[in-house]
């Protein structure tokens, strides 16, 4: 895993900011119709306020938790916020990433989520798509499959997750306030995880 | 003297309840905001709420009103962030499960009275059973 950490968090950036409009459509299905411009407002300035020559990854991850937290307004801003903060933490002093690692990474930044937003899988979540993402990672990994192949099954599973919200009612969040006019909509929050999440596959695997 | 912190996704909410709350209050009970995000739009801010516990904090701890949904979440953060690693320092702050509106209110009264935080968190979430008709 060559690419700089800083490419890795520019290329998330852009994914988001070029999905922003989708996942605010999304979001005005089900939510208040923000969560796309909250996240390209939040990842622009993660992309422009990072050192782009800092070697540490700990530091560069929390760096963009403490943007994440001031910058994007709604829930995602502590619930991603958390996970940064989490995965900067296990990758402290660190200037590479091995599979080891990044699995550990993504599970403690799902952890931070699950006990930040005290949700669980099957709540309607970008938990839906990140338990499931991070379970597939974990699997390839054990089964010491190519890293690319991991992180394909991580990314595949992620959408896969998402794509299961439509089938539920939202329990979570302003969606919930809908309650079965929920059904048919894709929580918002799973799919800019998916979208996170099929950028880092595409960065270093 | 026990101080407030207001936090909305809203700054004009925040000012709002921060007006109410300063007409209850007696000997001059601190009250800070966190309404809405830096450049106006709508939303939390747990940097914010952080820079708002500490001015509100005169040494006797601080009591966090939140509205709804993510400000919840943002002021956890903040206090979260905001004592870490501190040996010595660190601002007694808890988040009261309260209305904000009457929360607030309550809160005000009692902390104007010299009441300890733990009192003041209590006078606050009372509110939670007041009918309002």
């Amino acid at each position: 895993m060559n690419s700089k950490a800083y490419d890795v968090l520019a290329l998330i950036a852009d994914r988001l900011i070029e999905n922003r409009d989708y996942l605010t459509d999304l979001d005005r299905e089900i939510g208040d119709a923000d969560h796309g411009i909250n996240m390209a407002r939040g990842f622009g300035l993660v992309k422009e306020q990072l050192p782009k020559d800092e070697a540490d990854i700990g530091v560069l991850l929390k760096k963009t938790a403490m943007i994440l937290i001031s910058k994007v307004g709604g829930a995602s801003g502590p619930l991603y916020g958390t996970a940064f903060m989490r995965a900067g933490a296990v990758m402290s002093g660190k200037t590479a990433l091995d599979p080891e690692t990044l699995k550990e990474m993504l599970q403690a930044a799902v952890k931070g989520i699950q006990d930040r937003g005290k949700a669980v899988q099957g709540e309607k979540t970008m938990l839906d798509a990140l338990i499931p993402a991070q379970q597939a990672l974990d699997k390839g990994i054990e089964e010491n499959k190519p890293l690319a192949e991991c992180l394909a099954d991580m990314a595949k599973a992620a959408a896969e997750g998402a794509e299961w919200t439509k089938t539920v009612k939202a329990t979570k969040g302003r969606a919930s306030y809908l309650g079965d006019r929920s059904i048919g909509h894709m929580d918002p929050g799973a799919v800019s995880s998916t979208i996170m999440l099929e950028a880092l596959r595409d960065s270093i695997g | 003297m026990v101080g407030l912190v207001i936090v909305s996704h809203s700054a004009k909410i925040a000012e709002g309840v921060r007006e109410m709350a300063e007409e209850i209050s007696t000997n001059g009970v601190k009250i800070a905001t966190a309404g809405g995000l830096a450049d106006g739009s709508m939303g939390t801010d747990a940097v914010r709420i952080m820079e708002a516990v500490k001015e509100a904090d005169s040494g006797d701890g601080v009591l966090v009103l939140c509205d709804i949904g993510s400000s919840i979440m943002s002021a956890e953060m903040a206090l979260e962030l905001m004592n870490e690693g501190l040996d010595s320092g660190a601002i007694l702050a808890v988040i009261a499960d309260a209305p904000l509106v009457e929360g607030a209110i309550a809160a005000a009264a009692e902390a104007g009275g010299g009441t300890s935080l733990e009192e003041v968190k209590a006078g606050a979430e009372e509110t939670r059973t007041w009918p309002k008709l």
